[in-house]
């Protein structure tokens, strides 16, 4: 256990040491001195550019610039933002919370909805089956931000059921729960299709099993069988699947944020790319690919808790 | 043993002219043809055939597990009820209470994901069993066949367990409801010849002490002879003879069981070397008409390929050959 | 050797084997929609009724009629034209994506599949690494420093693509390594190179094939995504997803086309790849059966 453990840490290590060399690295790829392009284009006076040479450690060898810049961010200091003139932690901590209400709201989406359409599916085939998979067919095809504008024009233009895009955070949890609904809709509907497949062939796959028709063969009821035997054993792929999409849902909140004017951490992102606002891309990057990979650690770690066969160190006695 | 069989009881099993035919494509495909079958209570009878006989169907018909869209005839009664008229409550009781099978693989009868004890008390709380009686009862009954440290056992998974001790937790849950009748579909098939002859030794041992009636379905005609008082030997769909044991091993009187005999080697000085039989098996749907095992009979004669031989009395059981009587198996 | 010679396969015929053209209505359908979709992307110039680009702040927002089959958007321009010009782009783009993340992932699988050893574990590791990093972000982090445009969008996620059929490549490579046929090449005396270029590309080609179709819809929608964010495709040009991000103010004020037209056309286009992707997987799953 503590090996398994160990290794996965270890891999965990190497991808965010990559990802902080990669977005370290991409702003010397832009052309021409760093400085200029951190001033993007805007005159400054020979003290200020000194200054900011300084503060970039831009003098410095670029193994001593990493280094600098690596322990500023494991101490937590992620730099200034140009854009707002603040620290990005502070910035970064300002904006995480409504992202990670819409990402626990379309979560929330997907997992019921995805996983009980996928169910139905699999128990009901014929037209419910089929029509299962059209509409997953559909679903997984349509981006979030196609989603966004049909979703708008149906429901807040036409129907007028819930608020369009801007208009700020709405005060009280109900009221943003109501105004974040059609974003975590927008947000949820092609992993509701993914997850709605990856249930129902999970699902076929176990109803097919021996052990299934052997409990049925003891005079265990239907229910019971789907409930113990079936859904309980298509669980592994479904959360394996799952819970690489929480990181697929965090990284699409910079389209559906966007789309929908919701002051997140996605919607910051893509401000500060247009802003070139580079301290704020490289936190939010950095931020994205840690909690993927912790995501995915948390997968590997819920595994054997899942299916005892893959639990480290135990055989047959 | 003969005493057993001849006991004027029910029997706990009456398979009467059963065919089974399935859909396939436009025709529908027969699969079983007149089959018929008795198992009394306390008595052990063999179904042996080779694969694709319709051994397995039979014995799974027994539990009204058909394949979907079957279509049958004729009636299995189940001390005296038919299974295939009961509704899925019905069924669902029969199983549960009445009747348990042991299945070839214990490794996929058993969810690998759920505990032994679990496995064990599904059954017991489907037959009635209290939940606060049923972990209890469950260490009970891996005691009873065997299982070392049976508390330790519930708590297991499948995968901590060898074959043959897994197939020992299956028998267990199989007997938990203490059925009136047993059926086990080539339990030893799946496992070592070592750890074979243990089961084959509990299943027999559970029969003597529990007095349950159990149909065995194998293709091996050496098992059955270990375990069974009666057999019924298949052969593309149909039942071609049945006698008891000792007579079907000392005077089998149609051609098939006799060349099944003769093809299973034997050691000791002297043993004729083993006779496989030419051809290949033939499933009831591509039999041609008259006796489906013509084709591959050494004594086949012109009339065997036109009239298909029926069951009838030769000697104490039944053959259906048409030349039975004149001895030529010997 | 006439005994090993024997067990070397026919050659498969290349894509002619995949039999485009097979049995299922939704699979045929889906073909002809992308036939449909690439002649438009060469014919958008003859086809398109209206230059593309052209203002007529006159016109704007104004509806379906016999003038604009689709309308015309918030600044005048006509719908249908922008949508008949937008398969260009939108179909150039995943082209380059699929194409080179195809060609160096199926480069990479098949050394790493054919060395094994030390070159299989770091190149292994190394797409490991990358498939950790989602292509998006990769994206967005380019164009941050790069600037907005085809440029960085393409090349981040050709990238991110790479590790998607370097994985693929690698685990069917291997499996057919571990073919006799392949052995008996070997023990001729052929080199590693001209096997693998003769007998193992072609014998894992359909397979790949197959994936790079599906990729290919997933890549038009993550274009089309930075392209609607601002990232991808600049104005003026037509494009579907910059047409989706243009579109946002006219649906606020109720009318849809502008938005929804391009929108149809991107799911549309993303089922046809997925359908004709599956389709041929399944047909591929069922021949190897």
């Amino acid at each position: 256990m503590t090996r398994f453990l160990l290794g996965r840490l270890l891999g965990l290590v190497a991808v965010v040491f990559v990802t902080s060399v990669v977005v370290f690295g991409t702003i010397h790829l832009a052309p021409g001195d760093p400085v200029t392009f951190l001033l993007h284009g805007r005159p400054a006076t020979p003290e200020a550019v000194a200054a900011l040479r300084a503060e970039h450690h831009l003098d410095d060898p670029l193994v001593v610039q990493y280094g600098s810049w690596l322990g500023g961010v494991l101490s937590g200091d992620l730099g200034r933002s140009a854009q707002y003139h603040q620290d990005v932690t502070a910035l970064l901590g300002s904006r995480l919370p409504g992202t990670a209400l819409l990402v626990g709201y379309a979560a929330l989406l997907v997992a019921v909805l995805g996983v009980s359409a996928g169910i139905l599916a699999a128990l009901r085939p014929g037209l419910l089956d089929r029509m299962v998979l059209i509409g997953t067919g559909v679903a997984t095809a349509t981006p979030s931000f196609v989603t966004a504008i049909v979703l708008v024009s149906l429901f807040s233009v036409q129907l007028g059921w819930f608020p369009g895009p801007g208009g700020g955070a709405a005060e009280g949890l109900g009221a943003r729960l109501h105004q974040l609904t059609l974003p975590a809709f927008a947000l949820a509907l092609t992993f509701m299709g993914l997850l709605a497949r990856v249930t129902r062939s999970a699902m076929l796959d176990e109803l097919g099993r021996e052990h299934v028709e052997v409990a049925r063969a003891r005079g265990v009821a239907g229910r019971t069988v789907v409930r113990r035997h079936v859904l309980r054993n298509a669980l592994g792929p479904v959360v394996t699947v799952g819970g690489t999409m929480l990181a697929g849902l965090l990284i699409s909140t910079s389209i559906v944020e966007t789309a929908f004017d919701v002051p997140g951490l996605g919607s910051l992102l893509v401000q500060s790319v247009t802003a070139q606002d580079f301290a704020v891309v490289q936190a939010v990057t950095l931020l994205s690919v840690v909690a993927f990979v912790l995501v995915n650690l948390a997968v590997d770690l819920l595994a054997p808790l899942i299916d005892p066969r893959l639990s480290p160190g135990e055989g047959p006695s | 043993m003969n005493a057993m069989t001849k006991t004027p009881t029910t029997p706990v099993l009456e398979i009467e002219d059963l065919g089974v035919r399935l859909p396939d494509h436009r025709a529908a495909r027969p699969v079983l043809d007149g089959v018929s079958l008795t198992v009394r209570p306390g008595e052990t009878v063999g179904l042996v055939g080779e694969s694709g006989s319709g051994k397995s169907v039979a014995c799974r018909s027994v539990l009204g597990l058909l394949p979907p869209g079957a279509h049958t005839t004729g009636r299995v009664l189940v001390s005296g009820r038919d299974v295939l008229t009961l509704r899925a409550k019905e069924l669902a009781a029969l199983r549960a209470r009445e009747v348990a099978m042991v299945f070839q693989d214990p490794r996929a009868s058993v969810n690998p994901l759920r505990r032994v004890g679990d496995f064990l008390t599904e059954g017991l709380r489907a037959a009635g069993t209290p939940a606060d009686r049923a972990a209890e009862r469950a260490e009970e009954l891996l005691d009873a066949v065997g299982i070392r440290d049976p508390h330790g056992a519930l708590r297991r998974f499948p995968h901590q367990f060898s074959g043959g001790m897994l197939q020992r937790v299956v028998i267990a849950a199989a007997l938990a409801a203490e059925p009136a009748l047993l059926l086990a579909d080539e339990p030893t098939t799946a496992l070592d010849v070592t750890t074979q002859a243990e089961v084959i030794a509990l299943l027999a041992r559970m029969r003597a002490e529990r007095g349950t009636g159990m149909l065995f379905v194998t293709h091996d005609l050496e098992l059955a002879s270990a375990i069974c008082d009666r057999v019924y030997v298949m052969y593309a769909g149909r039942i071609v003879e049945s006698r008891s044991t000792d007579e079907l091993f000392d005077r089998p009187r149609h051609p098939y069981t006799a060349g099944l005999l003769a093809c299973t080697p034997r050691i000791g000085a002297g043993a004729p070397p083993p006779r496989p039989i030419p051809g290949r098996p033939v499933s009831l749907a591509e039999t041609p008409p008259g006796c489906a095992f013509a084709a591959r009979c050494p004594h086949a004669v012109p009339r065997c390929a036109e009239e298909t031989p029926a069951l009838a009395p030769h000697g104490e059981g039944t053959a259906a050959c048409h030349r039975a009587e004149e001895g030529i198996t010997l | 050797m006439t005994t090993t010679l024997t067990s070397v396969p026919y050659r498969r015929p290349g894509l002619r084997g995949l039999r485009l053209f097979g049995r299922g209505p939704l699979f045929a359908i889906s073909v002809a929609v992308l036939a449909a979709l690439v002649l438009v992307a060469v014919l958008a110039p003859v086809l398109a009724p209206y230059d593309p680009e052209a203002l007529d702040l006159s016109a704007s927002l104004v509806g379906t009629t016999g003038d604009h089959l689709l309308g015309t958007d918030q600044s005048g321009r006509d719908i249908l034209s922008r949508l008949l010009h937008g398969a260009r782009t939108g179909l150039l783009g995943p082209l380059l994506v699929v194409g080179v993340s195809t060609l160096l992932g199926t480069l990479l699988g098949v050394v790493a599949a054919w060395r094994g050893g030390w070159a299989d574990a770091v190149l292994s590791r190394s797409m490991d690494l990358v498939f950790a990093i989602p292509g998006l972000l990769l994206a967005i982090l380019l164009v941050s420093v790069v600037g907005p445009g085809m440029t960085a969008p393409v090349i981040a996620m050709a990238v991110a693509y790479t590790p998607y059929v370097g994985r693929l490549v690698r685990g069917i490579a291997r499996q057919e390594k571990a073919r006799p046929y392949i052995e008996a090449y070997v023990v001729q005396g052929w080199s590693g190179r001209t096997v693998c270029l003769r007998h193992l590309l072609p014998n894992i080609a359909p397979t790949v094939f197959a994936q790079s179709a599906m990729n290919f819809g997933y890549a038009l929608m993550d274009l089309a995504a930075l392209s609607f964010l601002g990232f991808g495709v600049q104005p003026p040009t037509a494009d579907w997803g910059a047409m989706i991000n243009e579109g946002q103010g006219a649906v606020l004020q109720g009318a849809m086309l502008p938005a929804l037209a391009p929108s149809a056309c991107i799911v549309l286009a993303v089922v046809a790849f997925g359908i004709v992707g599956e389709g041929l997987a399944d047909r591929i799953a069922r021949r190897e059966k």
